[in-house]
């Protein structure tokens, strides 16, 4: 509980996000394009975090499908900012000592011949601490 | 009018076209694009998190040298400009994280968010005018039905990016029917194209894609253009086999400098 | 010097739990011209109230404190205790030792302290009152509301039938406002025109309502029960006395590509027009903007086909000055722009639409003739979606949207998908909802009904996203309860929009000096207390420009303002409050400072003669308070540089004695 308490400060401390303003009315998982890929969807990261279970986001792969388009920040009617809940679950976890879920070794396998740099770039700041 | 230039990592390797076509135009238009020295890769997204510091250095230097020479800064790229306007507002905002971004550069000098951050498109609406470009439309693209294609990054954070409305903006559409075609506008033009999901999950990137174009092809359009190398990646792997086109390569052919005075294209 | 009595109350255990009382009672004995101090339970009882009569008569007491709860409480109560033992009332002063004493503070003896602080300025104030005798104004009896809606309507009614002359006045061509737009109304769904159209005939045929229509309130001065109204009454470029209402001008006039407002666009009107069928008045009216003949000078084929000789294209605008005693708003509300939620694609789909459109695409008298149509291509829609809260609910600094609830939407959502339900059981009928909201007679049991006996699809979750392609609308929403992301292909989206008072309020509300809050709402006196009322005098709230209200709450609404006008109206002579400004023209230097600060317009400036010492006479320019306008608020001696302007029962000196007592201690 003690250490639930100390995850949820942090979550919220480095999201900068109020995750008491949340009226639970699921816009940010109605208007989310990689809901079906989430184990987790955005309202309950806002909800999970708020009550401390943490430990789920932390071990789930939702967290990296969340593709940062910031739909859910724009359609919050209260200015939750979901995304940014979501990036720091994802920061936690891959801040953690050799939890970087891509390496630069694995960047040569995935270029193609059209892949453009971006994709590669988004991908490696967004799996990698 | 000269103005300070990002163009990133893209747009020197595989977007060539969205770089060479941007400085075409804008010379077309009496604008210079002074490419910044020594500028290093912004990152290609964001990290909202203010504790990140290190990751968003790349772009305050790049501000702070377009700073020192008195100049707005214009990026083409959706994800550069992001990136850099978001890093602006966060040194314009956020005093605690300036303060820190301010000690790692200290042998820099400071920099305070003082830079004006304009995309392509912005200094098309702002700086130059559509009214002007229009004037400046030697190849009119008239009768070519064009889907303009935003996706996230150039819109939200709305709050940050200020671009236009952020639910159905204009400013591309603008652009398209000042070079004389017509704007196809659809409701799926600001939603994410799969980013870079398409590394892990091409298939739920591929499901975005197809439909965005579906949605602008129901509406009538012939071509979808973009700013953003990634957005048109993710559009044209899709499979759906519909034109994508860079907005630089457009404005080029309107402005009739598509192809350089040796005819090269 | 006066003779001071003290009164200290206990407040059964609200004021002794924290302060030692008798410590008070004893503290204050000592104080300068204090004859008599006690302490009792409960001093605003009828044991309490004789125990000052008495105390009054047996030490011979000039002025009296009473250190008890806050003024706003019994202030008054105490000023007719005082009266009734022969003193003058603006002799009593309040100590407030609960609200600002004993119930923030904890410990005894903090709390007690400052009892004793608080007694002392009161009875260092209390040295220096002087008897005040309020002044009387007259009172005109005649009421003014403004807005002919439900509220306006139900309102007028009820004044004109205590017998005052009341005048409605109303901007559009016909009053009726919102809810003759309405098809049906929840929870008995009669039909909306059934029940409000014989309430406009009522007000147009009672001798004692005057009807002025396409008009708008320009000027008021004045104050409570004496107003001074100006109304501009627009050229409708048709003699209201002489029209018939035939309607043989809206069949000829050949603009008739102009949208109709009143079906919210979904249709068009003629130039020249007549609202609706039940208009009243039923006149018609010509839309300046659209009609040839007053643009340019070419047409004029009402003009010839009018058999009663009504048009008359060189109408000019009348002005109209006007008395009244007492000021109703009814200025009622509007569903605001859907422009900044565009994620539903309001604007790129014409099968998006608002709940009021809806209502008139069901209405016999709208668009498609009560057949529910898609507005797009006249086809009968099979699924709906309705959205609720649309830019209601959201937070304080977004920049779209509204805080509040906007209370109405939860039940005409019910309504409409019920009788959609019910008229075309072939439909699918979904309501996304964030928390359905039915207080309210009978309400609760009307939404069970829409999902019980009608099969409504009620899914707790929002839409995030509506996408027109080919001819559907692709809606993605969530619903919360199984997790899921749904998908549906809608033939027609319904958003209820938040609603926001008229636009006319605002300027409305800077013309009689009464407050509005954040969002443009009127503010009541006393949000439970007197809700009709707004703090500027003689001036009432009926109806939504208060805040959002269905019809049963909005009529409840029109009857108290109006009792509340009865009241005022009934009166031959209002008392004023003594404890109103005045200036002292012999210090006055006619800065006009305190005029730019007075929220009330009170103060005007008058130029004066004056004798000076050598004999000459010089004429200065003067401040001059009106005491039936002055609401005591004190603004104008903060304002004052020269000193000149005080305030009764509260003089700069009285201020400073209560400072002195407190800093001396």
């Amino acid at each position: 509980m003690e250490n639930n308490k100390y995850l949820r400060e942090e979550i919220i401390r480095i999201s900068n996000v109020n995750t008491k303003k949340c009226m639970k009315c699921g816009k940010c998982s109605a208007t989310c394009p990689m809901y079906d890929e989430m184990e987790y969807h955005p309202h309950q990261f806002v909800g999970m975090v708020e009550t401390g279970d943490i430990q789920p986001l932390l071990d789930s792969d939702s967290l990296y499908k969340c593709l940062s388009c910031f739909a859910c920040v724009d359609r919050c009617p209260r200015g939750v900012e979901p995304a940014k809940v979501v990036e720091a679950v994802r920061l936690t976890a891959i801040r953690k000592q050799g939890a970087n879920r891509m390496t630069a070794n694995d960047v040569p396998a995935m270029i193609e011949e059209d892949t453009p740099q971006q994709l590669l770039v988004s991908a490696f700041r967004k799996y990698t601490k | 009018m000269k103005v300070s230039y990002f163009p990133g990592c893209t747009l020197k390797n595989k977007a060539k076209d969205l770089d060479m076509y941007a400085y075409r135009s804008a010379e077309a238009l009496g604008v210079t694009l002074e490419e910044i020295d020594e500028w290093q890769c912004c990152g290609g997204v964001f990290t909202s998190s203010a504790s990140e510091v290190a990751t968003k250095l790349s772009s305050v230097r790049a501000l702070k040298a377009t700073n020192d020479k008195g100049q707005p800064l214009v990026t083409v790229c959706s994800a550069c400009h992001n990136v850099i306007k978001q890093t602006n507002y966060a040194m314009q905002n956020n005093p605690e994280f300036a303060a820190k971004v301010n000690r790692y550069m200290a042998a820099d000098g400071g920099y305070n968010g003082e830079t004006e951050v304009y995309h392509y498109l912005e200094m098309l609406r702002e700086l130059v005018g559509f009214d002007a470009l229009k004037e400046k439309v030697v190849n009119s693209l008239k009768g070519k039905k064009i889907a303009a294609y935003y996706g996230c990054l150039l819109l939200r954070p709305n709050k940050v990016m200020r671009m236009d409305d952020p639910e159905n903006p204009s400013i591309m559409e603008d652009l398209i029917c000042a070079l004389g075609a017509e704007a196809v506008v659809y409701a799926r033009r600001n939603e994410c194209c799969g980013a870079y999901i398409s590394v892990e999950s091409p298939d739920a990137a591929k499901k975005n894609a197809l439909a965005i174009i579906e949605n602008a092809r129901a509406a009538g359009a012939e071509m979808i253009v973009t700013a953003c190398p990634l957005c048109k990646y993710n559009l044209e792997k899709c499979g759906a086999d519909f034109p994508i086109v860079y907005f630089t390569e457009l404005l080029a052919e309107a402005l009739g400098v598509k192809e350089d005075t040796n005819g090269k294209q | 010097m006066q003779r001071v009595g003290v009164f200290v109350c206990w407040c059964g255990s609200n004021i002794a739990g924290t302060v030692d009382v008798q410590a008070v009672s004893e503290a204050l004995k000592n104080e300068p011209g204090v004859v008599f101090s006690e302490n009792y339970q409960y001093m605003c009882s009828q044991a309490g109230q004789d125990m000052i009569k008495n105390a009054v008569k047996e030490h011979n007491l000039t002025g009296i404190v009473v250190c008890s709860c806050s003024p706003r409480m019994h202030e008054a109560t105490f000023r007719k205790t005082a009266a009734a033992a022969g003193l003058n009332p603006y002799m009593v002063e309040i100590a407030n030792i609960r609200e600002q004493c004993s119930w923030v503070h904890k410990d005894m003896i903090t709390g007690t302290e400052k009892a004793i602080i608080l007694g002392k300025a009161a009875v260092a104030k209390v040295n220096l009152n002087a008897p005040l005798t309020p002044g009387e104004s007259p009172v005109t009896k005649r009421a003014l509301v403004i807005g002919g809606g439900i509220a306006g309507i139900q309102t007028a009614l009820d004044i004109a039938d205590a017998g005052f002359p009341v005048d409605i006045v109303e901007k559009q061509p016909t009053i009726g406002g919102k809810m003759a737009q309405l098809d049906k109304t929840f929870p008995t769904l009669d039909c909306a025109a059934c029940i409000l159209t014989p309430k406009m005939v009522d007000a147009s045929q009672n001798e004692k309502i005057r009807i002025f229509s396409y008009s708008e309130v320009t000027d008021v001065h004045g104050f409570v029960g004496n107003f001074d109204v100006t109304i501009r009454k627009k050229a409708r470029f048709v003699k209201e006395d002489i029209c018939t209402g035939c309607g043989a001008c809206v069949e000829k006039c050949p603009m008739k590509k102009i949208p109709n407002e009143f079906n919210l666009g979904m249709d068009n009107r003629h130039a020249i027009y007549i609202p609706f069928a039940q208009a009243v008045p039923k006149v018609a009216t010509i839309d300046a903007n659209a009609c040839n003949m007053l643009k340019n000078g070419k047409c004029g084929v009402c003009a010839k086909v009018c058999a009663a000789g009504a048009i008359d294209y060189t109408q000019k605008d009348e002005i109209i000055e006007e008395k009244y005693g007492a000021i109703v708003v009814a200025t009622g509300y509007n569903p605001i722009s859907m422009d900044k939620f565009d994620e539903y694609a309001y604007s790129q789909s014409k099968d998006v639409i608002t709940s009021l459109e809806f209502e008139r695409l069901t209405n016999a008298a709208g668009p498609s003739a009560g057949k529910l149509l898609r507005p797009s291509d006249g086809k009968h829609p099979h699924t709906i979606v309705f959205v609720q809260c649309v830019g209601s609910r959201c937070e304080a600094c977004a920049e779209k949207g509204k805080e509040y609830c906007s209370k109405i939407c939860c039940m005409y959502t019910a309504k409409h998908a019920m009788l959609t339900r019910d008229k075309y059981p072939d439909t699918e009928v979904y309501v996304f909802y964030i928390d359905v909201r039915t207080p309210g007679k009978n309400f609760d049991e009307f939404y069970r009904r829409a999902v019980e006996e009608y099969g409504v699809k009620y899914v707790k979750g929002m839409v995030g996203k509506v996408v027109p392609e080919g001819d559907k609308l692709k809606v993605q929403a969530s619903d919360l309860i199984s997790n899921k992301q749904l998908h549906i292909d809608a033939d027609l989206v319904v958003l209820a929009a938040a609603i926001e008072p008229d636009k006319s309020a605002r300027p409305l509300a800077t013309m009689l000096t009464a407050s509005m809050d954040t969002n443009d709402f009127f503010t009541e006196a006393h949000p439970k207390l007197r809700p009709v009322e707004s703090p500027t005098a003689g001036v009432f709230l009926s109806g939504a420009c208060q805040g959002p209200k269905d019809i049963p709450e909005t009529v409840s609404q029109a009857g108290a303002a109006a009792s509340k006008v009865i009241g005022l109206l009934c009166k031959d002579k209002l008392t004023g409050n003594p404890c109103v400004a005045s200036s002292d023209e012999l210090l006055c230097n006619g800065c006009s400072s305190c005029e730019r600060v007075c929220p009330y317009g009170a103060i005007s400036y008058l130029n004066k003669e004056f004798r000076m010492p050598d004999r000459t006479v010089k004429v200065r320019r003067v401040a001059s308070v009106n005491p039936a306008v002055c609401q005591g608020c004190g603004a104008c001696t903060v304002a004052c540089p020269s000193g000149a302007m005080d305030l009764n029962g509260f003089k700069n000196n009285q201020i400073m004695a209560e400072v002195d007592a407190i800093c001396k201690r």
